[in-house]
């Protein structure tokens, strides 16, 4: 299985905190979108991780993953 | 080298004395010569409109990895002996202290750049995000000034 959570106003707009797939329907962190976006389009400013290190569309996953998707980050 | 994420206000003025008397004291008698500190704080206002208030969210786990990577970053790049990074998640009010960034070092120039360094990494590339409560509503922070 992989693990997905989204975050901030991306949670919100998902109307969901997390989700799961089965590890053979992604090869990618993009592909791991497009399997639990409903047809969402992911926005160009939108950040992603892949077991807690920042990642991009093209990174692969594997079983055991934990992706995250969110909005920019507003710390400090 | 110290992250912690804190669920319960932050006093940044006791915490920066305490680390000194706990950790730089003991491991680093004598050495000190210098200090750089930032401390964040809540303000009631934000892009022209009035904010009562604050949550501040995280992803746990990678927030403090991240912080710690950065710190570690800092430590390998600048001469300098310690790094303290404490910064405020859950519901927040103005005048609340948010972050505390501190470095330590023999001289002032180290102390300066790495803190700098720290604060500015902390705020393009740590997972927080600010929920601001306005009068009329809530909104999600966009921009990170």
């Amino acid at each position: 299985m992989i693990e997905i959570k989204f975050f901030a106003s991306l949670r919100e707009d998902m109307g969901r905190g997390e989700a799961e797939i089965n590890a053979a329907d992604a090869a990618t962190i993009g592909e791991v979108w497009a399997r639990v976006a409903d047809g969402k389009v992911l926005a160009e400013n939108m950040l992603m991780a892949r077991n807690m290190e920042y990642s991009s569309v093209d990174t692969p996953v594997a079983d055991g993953d934990e992706v995250a998707f969110f909005p920019p980050v507003t710390g400090g | 080298m110290k992250v912690e994420i804190l669920e319960e206000p932050l006093s940044p003025w006791v915490e920066v004395e305490r680390y000194e008397r706990e950790v730089l004291s003991p491991q680093h008698s004598g050495q000190y010569g210098a200090a750089t500190v930032f401390s964040g704080t809540m303000r009631d206002f934000n892009e022209g409109d009035g904010v009562s208030g604050m949550l501040l969210e995280h992803y746990p786990g990678m927030t403090d990895s991240h912080l710690s990577k950065i710190s570690q970053e800092a430590i390998d790049r600048w001469d300098i002996l310690d790094t303290l990074i404490l910064h405020r998640v859950g519901v927040i009010m103005p005048n609340d202290p948010i972050v505390l960034v501190a470095a330590w070092s023999a001289h002032r120039v180290e102390a300066f750049e790495a803190a700098r360094f720290l604060i500015e990494e902390l705020k393009s590339r740590a997972p927080f995000w600010k929920k601001e409560q306005l009068d009329n509503g809530e909104r999600w922070v966009a921009k990170n000034r």
